[in-house]
């Protein structure tokens, strides 16, 4: 191979390597029920104070990603209090983290639907890239071991909680 | 005169709030058009202006908030970055990997720009060079068989 023929195949082989790297960088993370919770000490909603979710290892922890802007949280936000009422003195709790929202605006929905679970705040798509999430709402029960026992892509209702979440709280799956 | 001084000062009362309204509202420094043709919606993945979804009003309302406090347009950038992360400017940062960006069309131009002096000096050189073969020797004239031929065909068309 010439010299010529060398460095041609050099800057093809660089391009092609860059545009993997860029994709790579952008791409979300894939995550699957297993796996041990994505995890990060966030400040808390409203402030002062830093939460992780590994703060409750040891108790069944339903994670939910949230928004202001998102409908479905509005509906699904009343329905996940009750679960967290029902359950949080059966070692579970809920963990709420704001996502791609601005702060002004999670605080006036949390004063719409207040919460007696805990809510984190992620700036921009942080925690949405970490959870491999497409939208909000997204819902991950996470195990007192800190895997991830169940992923739901979408809003829960009541319907879904008591078949697909309480179950695996109560060990009977 | 009395009547002159009591509408002087009834026109002074009602003007003096207005006016202090106005100096406790700082003058904008930038347009809400001008932030948006330059932030993302970053749920999207356009340019704000473009964008009408349920975030995106609500980021176009944030924008509108920090415009009408008086912020500059680079404020109101810093503002949304706090808010939603690196994600919502519409132009790469000028470090990281996003460095490249900028560099590798300033390097492919070079390249490029390279590869054309180089292409353009040999074909000068090669078209200078009449009556030379491409490797610098004498083009040799046709013997033989090829003479002949050649010869043939100047006279059948009388070249």
């Amino acid at each position: 191979m010439s010299t010529r023929s060398f460095l041609a195949v050099l800057a093809v082989l660089a391009v092609i390597g860059l545009l993997a790297f860029g994709l790579l960088n952008k791409g979300a993370t894939k995550i699957a029920v297993g796996d041990p919770v994505p995890d990060k000490t966030l400040p808390t909603l409203p402030g002062p104070g830093e939460k992780s979710i590994a703060d409750y290892r040891g108790d069944w922890v339903l994670v939910n990603l949230w928004a202001s802007w998102c409908v479905p949280c509005r509906q699904e936000a009343p329905i996940l209090e009750d679960f967290y009422k029902r359950n949080r003195d059966r070692h579970t709790t809920v963990v709420g983290i704001n996502v791609q929202d601005n702060e002004d605006d999670a605080l006036a929905f949390l004063r719409e639907h207040p919460t007696g679970y805990p809510q984190l705040r992620s700036v921009g798509n942080e925690r949405s890239k970490a959870f491999g999430s497409t939208g909000v709402p997204e819902n991950f029960l996470v195990d007192p071991k800190g895997r991830l026992a169940l992923i739901w892509r979408g809003p829960v209702d009541d319907e879904f909680l008591a078949a697909e979440v309480e179950p695996l709280i109560e060990g009977k799956q | 005169m009395r009547r002159v001084v009591l509408s002087l000062g009834l026109c002074l009362a009602l003007v003096a709030p207005a006016a202090g309204l106005a100096a406790a509202q700082p003058a904008p420094q930038t347009t809400v058009n001008a932030i948006e043709g330059e932030v993302m919606c970053p749920v999207c993945g356009t340019l704000l202006e473009l964008a009408d979804s349920p975030q995106a009003r609500r980021e176009k309302v944030f924008v509108a908030g920090l415009v009408a406090e008086g912020k500059s347009k680079s404020e109101v950038k810093d503002a949304l970055v706090a808010q939603y992360g690196k994600e919502v400017l519409a132009t790469p940062e000028a470090s990281g990997f996003d460095l490249t960006a900028y560099l590798v069309p300033i390097l492919a131009i070079l390249i490029a720009a390279v590869a054309l002096a180089y292409s353009v000096v040999r074909w000068r050189r090669g078209s200078g060079r009449d009556g030379q073969s491409a490797k610098g020797k004498p083009a040799q004239a046709p013997r033989g068989e090829d003479a002949e031929r050649l010869e043939a065909d100047l006279s059948r068309y009388d070249l």
